[in-house]
């Protein structure tokens, strides 16, 4: 009688389709991620429960600093221009066609309508927040602000206009203010502000209510 | 490496006379490129920012509104909230009294039991919370206190400009004085 034969396996395992998968998930990730543009004007913004994303498309955001400089963008750069071109034809600036193709690539206008032009002109190292002036909203009397969304409402006349507050936590309250007050000369009433999203508090009437809903949806 | 140390298995004796072919293994171990593709992969997990900022929609009233709607707001269901510095919140409940006996102080962390307690005994219809930061309040605290109306589920709620009344009265309880004492919440 002899010993059953053990057959010798080998355990060598293939690791291809693994590697496959590793990299294969990688490649989604670097795809799918976002890169962060180093921006120029940063903000640290406050936290709120809403989990609405906020909007990327025909977006005209008024980012306000720390040091209570205001800054205003425009996500699309043929707008940029436009938006450009509405300000001249109402203020007489005598801007030309090259200063508009210099402001479509400018990512966000921060100077006093009388300087544009030499702003339009800077470098893009000196394109930096801390640097710039940001256009004049300090009071009710000087808010050049109420012009340039004038211009936007112009610009967007029939089209949906997402108008974003960007502020820094620190920024005081009444210049806040002067940007909505800005808004509204313009009958600009809604408006959205741009925030982190926290969680909601437990036990608050809205979380309640999301949990009335989850269970009507199961 | 893949497979777990056996010695080399693979060679069969064969006859005297008989040449070796030469067997090369072509087989390539993966496993560092796996452990690389991983290493890449929680790399750039960590390095991207799935957070994505939100949004928080906020309507503004007309200014221009006549009068008489400007006051619809029943005094009995109103309760005024003044943001101040430190995130400070004076508020009162309907009018403000001329000797400003109802004019409390309070703070962030207090201030969701306040509404709370006027939510429970204000009919739905009539509350409006009234906010007025004033110039010395931060954008974050005019954003905290929209966001708490919405945790709240507060449908009615304005900002408006601070009255003078109510800077002086902020101004005396800062100054100095010993400010209204804060409600005690359990």
């Amino acid at each position: 009688m002899s010993r059953p034969k053990i057959a010798r396996k080998s355990t060598w395992v293939d690791m291809t389709a693994f590697c496959d998968m590793a990299f294969l998930l990688l490649s989604f990730f670097i795809l799918t991620a976002k890169t962060k543009a180093p921006e120029a004007v940063t903000v640290v913004v406050p936290n709120s429960v809403s989990s609405k994303a906020a909007e990327d498309k025909d977006q005209v955001l008024v980012t306000i600093t720390k040091d209570g400089k205001v800054f205003l963008s425009l996500s699309e750069p043929e707008r940029r221009s436009a938006i450009l071109e509405e300000l001249n034809t109402q203020k007489q600036l005598g801007l030309t066609a090259a200063d508009y193709k210099l402001a479509s690539t400018k990512e966000f206008f921060g100077s006093p309508i009388n300087t544009i032009k030499s702003f339009l002109n800077l470098p893009p190292e000196q394109m930096k927040g801390t640097l710039l002036p940001g256009i004049p909203c300090v009071d009710s009397t000087n808010n050049e602000l109420v012009s340039w969304i004038a211009a936007a409402t112009t610009i967007f006349s029939g089209e949906k206009m997402n108008l974003m507050v960007k502020g820094d936590n620190g920024v005081a309250y009444p210049i806040f203010k002067n940007v909505i007050d800005a808004f509204k000369k313009n009958d600009q009433m809604k408006f959205q502000i741009v925030t982190n999203q926290e969680p909601i508090p437990v036990g608050s009437p809205l979380a309640q209510q999301r949990d009335k809903g989850m269970k009507q949806t199961q | 490496m893949a497979d777990l140390g056996e010695g080399g298995g693979g060679h069969h004796k064969k006859g005297p006379g008989v040449k070796k072919g030469k067997k090369l293994n072509t087989r390539v171990d993966m496993t560092p490129m796996v452990d690389l593709g991983f290493l890449l992969i929680t790399f750039f997990i960590f390095t991207t920012t799935l957070a994505q900022p939100t949004a928080m929609k906020l309507f503004l009233p007309k200014d221009t509104d006549n009068p008489e709607e400007q006051n619809k707001a029943k005094a009995s269901g109103a309760l005024t909230l003044l943001l101040s510095k430190d995130r400070i919140i004076y508020y009162y409940e309907g009018i403000l009294l001329p000797d400003g006996s109802n004019f409390k102080a309070s703070n962030f962390g207090q201030i969701r039991q306040v509404l709370t307690d006027k939510i429970k005994t204000t009919d739905p219809k009539d509350l409006v919370i009234v906010i007025k930061p004033n110039a010395n309040s931060t954008f974050k605290d005019a954003v905290d206190i929209l966001d708490e109306m919405t945790i709240n589920g507060v449908r009615r709620y304005a900002l408006v400009d601070i009255a003078e009344p109510e800077k002086q009265l902020i101004g005396a309880s800062e100054g100095g004085a010993a400010a209204p004492a804060a409600p005690v919440v359990k």
